[in-house]
């Protein structure tokens, strides 16, 4: 069943993506599509039996893979409880992308190749949490950065999208030098990449030292850190993040998928499963809550400023997996997986509904050109909704909260309770939630609340414009006329069907989702059955967490009703408040719009000096010396030569005869000399 | 008392005018054949005279083929001049270069 789950998506992407010429696009899509809903069927299982305690862990061995020396490693399919939680986040997550995506790329002439790339992802991603070895990690971890690529730049003839996932391919390489760094450190301590005999091994190596880089640190240090770069660039946290949200030029589908649920998830993933590892060494733990937390308030800070619709929960998802990073580095693993499986449930739904709010505009994203859209597309509205009150966090203490409320609250109250630095980010989680609330109402305020805006639109004129001319002949006068109330004649409809299913179901998950599982994830006693050695749960400090005081707990709430607050006095009572403040802060905004300056640092640091080092080979290496020199030289060379052997054959018979002569001249001296 | 000396010097005299004239000759074609017929001609007093100066016969029969040759050469060459004055009109020496590469 494992088998079917994890390679029926390979199947599907095969036959749509090598088959599509024959089978058709339609054929093509229910394929992948079929395929998928079939994994997630079979998933769910197998998550309710480790939620009701009588699952089993196991290992499935598929394909002997590697032999060589004291190297080993087989294909092999591994399931327990985090992977069983992944399972299902993944293939409901995908499962209802590919739904949706019927409706989003309708219009597209390439659709067959879209869902073959999604399928693709989602078997890699499947291969990488099954993983049961460390390269079968990294060849899932390569898989999806792969299928990324693929997806950000699907709209090939759009320049920023080429741009955008090249970007997204470079930076995430800058991670994976540091995961496979740390797989071959890993293999050279250990000797081997199996993860359940490293985890076993880890704790023995407490306090040895190894060299690196011509410094003697401690291994488990170093491993760790070499580890969690590479969680760092797949997970577009603080340094590394700069290709998440310039890979929002890829459809709104993948956006939810990749850069949302699931992909961006892995570092986090591949933390909480190494996890006894990074129990040996406080300084990892350290950094990764640290960089956790400095994502958080990062991204969160960015987010209040945008204007694009798909950045701004771009910018949220960065934030929330810092909130994932830093529970992990308190030790709050189940905390860290539980925010993980809530978040892919609303930030896949708020990436849908953007998705929605963008095809009824006509693929206008930017925020200002919105408003009052709420009675134009009411169900994504409603969706919108649920997703908005789920990653703020909404909910009663004891009594009833959205997703978000049970995991956001997990991780702080465990992120206070673990003391020391944990305390530190816990007001830093605590801020951020504040302008959690405040972008998330911000963008909730701006596309749906108000007065309607997009008749300034460029692309809602040019559909405007479209119609009329399409349909002249019928009362044509309805578009002429100037509606003078910001809408421009036009009327935005709701999305179809196969668009509207998945924001219910999400809907469902985003609402019900923390309040179902909270107990097995992050209760000490339940969490401890529940996670059963799939991860290093510390039932002490869950317990601690549970134990702390009553303000700890109510502090997330009165922060998220005050952003609220904030959000409704400046987006819907005093609309002209935010360009006043931003006028009276002017650096401080701009600091924030252009997000901390951090592509245009990179652009300094990085890209140039790349650029000037290739044109300084490229000019000076390749074509001043080695062109120069080898083949154009050689080629001079002949030429020259030739032109000159050309001028000797004139063509006048005497010549060549003097020439001849002059042959025999020199051959009878020649003879003479030598014979004498 | 004419020696050898004197029958190789008016033959080494011949040969060279007849290299000459293939060279320094910017008139015509059939120049050329003519400064041919000069070469063997010195070649033939050549043999000739040594023939006589060693008593060998050899030499004599030699420049009877040469004389052969000579009269083929300038039968044919003459030959192709013709043809060569019908194609192209002239047999100008300095317009003879169809040869250049």
């Amino acid at each position: 069943m494992l088998q079917a789950i994890v390679f029926l998506p390979l199947l599907a992407a095969l036959v749509a993506g090598l088959g599509q010429r024959w089978i058709g696009a339609t054929a093509a899509k229910l394929v992948t599509t079929g395929a998928l809903f079939a994994a997630c069927a079979m998933s769910w299982p197998i998550f309710l039996s480790f939620v009701a305690g009588n699952g089993e862990a196991g290992v499935v061995p598929v394909l002997q893979w590697v032999q060589s020396g004291s190297l080993s490693f087989d294909w092999e399919l591994r399931v327990d409880t985090l992977t069983a939680v992944m399972l299902v986040v993944i293939t409901t997550v995908s499962a209802l992308v590919h739904l949706y995506s019927w409706s989003y790329m309708e219009e597209d002439p390439d659709q067959p190749r879209f869902f073959a790339y999604l399928s693709l992802f989602t078997f890699a991603m499947l291969m990488l949490v099954t993983a049961n070895n460390l390269v079968q990690m990294f060849f899932g971890w390569e898989g999806v950065g792969l299928a990324s690529y693929l997806l950000i730049g699907f709209w090939y003839k759009k320049p920023s999208a080429n741009a955008a996932a090249i970007k997204a391919f470079v930076v995430n390489r800058v991670g994976d030098l540091g995961f496979m760094l740390g797989i071959f450190g890993t293999f050279l301590v250990f000797g081997t990449v199996s993860i359940p005999e490293i985890l076993e091994a880890a704790p023995g190596m407490t306090g040895s030292s190894i060299t690196f880089l011509g410094m003697r640190l401690d291994t488990m240090t170093i491993l760790c850190l070499l580890l969690f770069i590479g969680a760092m660039g797949k997970s577009a946290q603080l340094g590394l993040h700069t290709w998440l949200p310039d890979a929002m030029e890829g459809p709104t589908p993948v956006s939810a998928l990749i850069h949302a649920a699931t992909m961006v998830t892995a570092g986090v993933f591949m933390v909480c499963r190494l996890s006894p590892m990074f129990e040996t060494s406080e300084v990892a733990l350290g950094v990764v809550t640290f960089v956790g937390a400095a994502t958080c308030l990062f991204a969160a800070t960015v987010g209040t400023t945008q204007w694009d619709i798909k950045r701004v929960i771009a910018y949220s998802t960065c934030s929330q997996l810092g909130y994932m990073f830093f529970a992990a580095g308190v030790g709050a693993y189940g905390a860290a997986m539980f925010h993980l499986f809530t978040h892919a449930f609303f930030k896949a739904l708020l990436f849908l509904g953007a998705g929605s709010v963008i095809h009824a505009m006509h693929h206008e994203q930017d925020m200002r050109y919105y408003g009052a859209l709420r009675k134009h597309i009411p169900l994504t509205y409603w969706a919108m909704m649920m997703g908005t009150l789920a990653i703020t966090g909404v909910g009663i203490y004891g009594v009833f909260g959205f997703a978000g409320f049970y995991s956001k609250d997990g991780i702080l109250e465990a992120a206070y309770a673990s003391g020391g630095g944990g305390v530190a980010a816990f007001w830093v989680g605590i801020f951020a939630a504040l302008l959690t609330s405040f972008y998330s109402w911000r963008l909730m305020f701006l596309t749906f609340f108000g007065k309607a805006r997009w008749g300034e639109s460029e692309h809602i004129q040019h559909a405007v414009h479209d119609a009329h001319h399409h349909h002249n002949h019928d009362d044509g006068d309805h578009h002429h006329a100037a509606t003078g109330d910001g809408t421009a004649g036009y009327h935005p409809h709701e999305s179809p069907w196969p668009m509207l299913v998945p924001l219910g179901v999400l809907s469902v998950g985003a609402v019900f989702a923390g309040f179902f599982f909270y107990k097995p994830f992050i209760y000490a006693e339940e969490g401890a059955a529940f996670w059963a050695n799939s991860l290093a749960f510390d039932a002490h400090l869950m317990h601690l967490a549970h134990e702390v005081p009553l303000w700890v707990k109510w502090t997330p709430f009165v922060v998220m009703a005050i952003g609220l607050a904030l959000a409704w006095n400046s987006y819907i009572r005093n609309p002209s408040l935010p360009a006043r403040f931003v006028a009276q802060i002017g650096p401080v905004h701009n600091f924030l719009y252009r997000k901390w300056y951090f592509d245009e640092l990179y652009d300094l640091l990085f890209v140039r000096p790349a650029f000037w080092f290739g044109r300084l080979f490229w000019k000076q290496g390749d074509e001043g010396t080695i062109d120069r020199f080898g083949p154009n030289g050689m080629a001079a060379l002949v030429q020259g030569g030739s032109r000159l052997a050309a001028r000797l054959q004139s063509g006048y018979l005497y010549g060549y005869a003097f020439v001849m002569l002059l042959g025999l001249v020199a051959l009878i001296s020649w003879t003479m000399v030598q014979f004498r | 008392m004419i020696g050898i000396e004197h029958y190789l010097a008016v033959s080494a005299v011949l040969f060279t005018l007849g290299v000459l004239g293939i060279f320094i000759n910017r008139k015509n074609v059939i120049v050329i054949l003519m400064a041919i017929e000069l070469i063997l001609l010195a070649v033939n007093i050549n043999l000739i005279a040594f023939s006589q100066a060693l008593g060998d016969m050899v030499g004599q029969v030699f420049a009877m083929f040469v004389l052969t040759v000579a009269a083929g050469e300038a039968a044919i060459g003459l030959a192709i001049l013709v043809i060569y004055f019908r194609g192209r009109g002239t047999i100008a020496v300095d317009d003879a270069n169809r040869m250049k590469g």
